[in-house]
């Protein structure tokens, strides 16, 4: 290479004793002033229309009617979440057994139950009654021994169960299934070759690992349930929607008792967030949590993300 | 004296691929048998076949004179459940490439596993003969370090003494040491000589020509699904009666 004459900087401060100016953006400031300024007017809308009437919010945001539905919500989404899990495990045990009947029926309940939208197996289930009008339970081609109306046995309530958790127990049983398959066949090879059984390898080995793969979207899961609970005001099950509902159609304050549903659903959800948080954190076996930390890491959390997860599958 | 373990025209198939081809071979208990041979020669599929990880198409495998995940009714041939065949699993201790060790328990965990589920053995006591064999491998500091916390030679002592645990009456080992860099084979190799010197009867694929020749007994050359050619390893290693084995050799040594 030839020499390159070096560009001695003539009258230029020395380099290592001034700061250099860093890089400027104008866009952050124009943008940052434009949204600060957009949540200004919102909040002024939130502080200063009168429509909102914050007094009324107040006086009924802990009336034994509201607190009442909350508790339905809650009963729901963790009955639901309960029951799909159970359903689901089922499922995606047949799923990877080797028995083509089992794939068969398991790929089959899948494939309905995520394709169906739940409003729609809401309303379906609540009228079961017309589809078959009494269950009976009879020794086939004898005596029966029981028997009800179809009517009389779905109330809104299991009408409510069964279509939440049926569509849960759809999701459940991929997640459960990929939870499962997730763990490497050297694992089980090695509890055969030290002489466990089958099941000792899947209550011992395989589910203990599955669990940590399977409980984050779980988690996540729940969280959407509870917002999915709101469907079963369709029934008028008495629910936290439904309640505010009730409330607003003998009163007409519809938007202070919409926000007193919206405040209560903010509040459950944020809740069970923190405890996703805390129970995927303990499951990896990290130190104890700082409060701070949690909330920090709640604004990178999934409640903000794709519904169940499905594209992580 | 009836060998401990006795391989029968062990064949195995994959589909139309013909792996193992008539297998024949016996282990004497206390015997050190290493199996070398090139890639893809059926050397992890003949032990796989020994404790039925890979059930053989067709030949038997006989543990101390008993045919393993076979069972005589009257005249008839009974393939055993999982069940049983977990109860001959136990004599045969097996040690992969891949450690394969439980990563949701610590060192310690990993050993009193199967000697607490399996044989039943309270955790004082199987707690106590798991220190004791971590010593042995040299790792008595490491018991409640998890897997992922371990080197990779760590990892696999641990995964011996994991084995050992069940008291096996013989272990199988499938390149132990293959998944190692290279400065951790020989704290590997250190812990398996120790095994051989105490009497331990073992089946040991593998590439390390040095321990082979230290260490084996029984020396077996497998290629192309047969047993080309056995012995001695003094004689199998210094005078090759076969040109595949000449091939192999003048390529490993
Ligand atoms: N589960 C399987 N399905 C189909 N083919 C297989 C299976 N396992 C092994 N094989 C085939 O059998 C042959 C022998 O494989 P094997 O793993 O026993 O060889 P190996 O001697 O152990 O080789 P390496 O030294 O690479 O470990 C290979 O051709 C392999 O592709
Ligand atoms: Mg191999």
């Amino acid at each position: 290479m030839a020499d390159i004459p070096i560009k001695s900087p003539a009258r230029q401060p020395d380099i290592h004793s001034i700061k250099p100016v860093d890089v400027f953006h104008p866009s952050w400031w124009i943008g940052g002033a434009l949204v600060l300024g957009l949540a200004v007017l919102f909040i002024r809308l939130l502080v200063t229309n009168e429509n909102l009437q914050w007094s009324v919010v107040w006086q009924y945001l802990f009336s034994p009617e509201i607190l009442a539905g909350l508790g339905r919500t809650l009963m729901l989404t963790f009955l639901s979440m309960i029951l799909g899990l159970i359903i689901g495990t089922v499922i995606a045990v047949m799923r990877l057994s080797r028995n083509p009947v089992f794939q068969a029926t398991s790929w089959a309940w899948i494939w309905f139950f995520r394709g169906v939208p739940p409003l729609v197996q809401l309303v379906f289930w609540y009228n079961l009654g017309l589809l078959i009008p009494e269950v009976s339970i009879a020794i086939p081609f004898g005596p029966t021994l029981w028997s009800a109306s179809t009517n009389s046995l779905i109330t809104p309530l299991s009408a409510a169960l069964l279509g939440l958790a049926f569509t849960e127990s759809a999701y459940a049983a991929e997640m459960i299934r990929a939870g499962i398959q997730a763990i490497n066949l050297g694992q089980t090879e090695a509890a055969a070759t030290l002489g466990m059984t089958q099941a000792q390898t899947l209550r011992r080995i395989v589910l203990p690992q599955a669990l940590r793969i399977i409980v984050p979207p779980i988690g996540n899961d729940t969280i959407s349930m509870l917002k999915f609970t709101s469907l079963v005001s369709v029934l008028a099950l008495p629910d936290l929607l439904y309640s505010a509902q009730m409330i607003y159609s003998r009163t007409y304050q519809t938007i202070p008792l919409l926000i007193v549903a919206t405040i209560w659903y903010l509040v459950l959800s944020t809740i069970l967030t923190l405890a996703e948080h805390y129970i995927e954190h303990r499951l990896k076996d990290g130190p104890p949590l700082e409060l701070q930390l949690i909330l920090k890491s709640l604004f990178k959390s999934k409640f903000w993300g794709l519904r169940r997860g499905e594209a992580m599958l | 004296m009836m060998p401990l373990l006795n391989v029968e025209r062990l064949s195995k198939d994959f589909g139309t691929h013909q792996v193992l081809k008539s297998i024949d071979l016996t282990v004497a208990a206390g015997d050190v048998t290493c199996i070398v041979g090139p890639s893809g020669s059926g050397k992890s599929t003949l032990l796989r076949c020994l404790n039925y990880l890979e059930v053989p198409t067709s030949g038997a495998v006989y543990l101390e004179g008993e045919p393993v995940g076979l069972r005589f009714k009257g005249d008839k041939l009974y393939r055993m459940s999982f069940n049983e065949l977990s109860v001959q699993r136990q004599k045969m201790g097996m040690v992969f490439q891949g450690f394969h060790l439980f990563p949701h328990k610590t060192a310690l965990e990993n050993i009193i596993e199967a000697p607490m589920i399996v044989k039943r053995k309270g955790r004082a006591q199987a707690t106590e003969e798991a220190h004791a064999l971590l010593d042995k491998v040299g790792l008595a500091d490491r018991a409640d370090y998890y897997p992922r916390q371990l080197s990779g030679g760590q990892q696999q002592r641990v995964a011996i003494a994991r084995s050992l645990a069940m008291q096996p009456t013989l272990m199988l080992f499938d390149e132990p040491t293959s998944a190692l860099d290279p400065e951790l084979v020989g704290e590997v190799l250190a812990v398996m000589r120790q095994l051989a010197e105490e009497g331990m009867t073992m089946v040991v694929v593998t590439h390390e020509m040095s321990f082979a020749r230290d260490v084996a007994d029984h020396l077996v050359f497998m290629d192309g699904g047969i047993i080309v050619e056995a012995g001695h390893p003094k004689d199998v290693l210094s005078n090759p009666q076969h040109s595949r084995t000449r091939s192999f050799l003048a390529r490993v040594l």
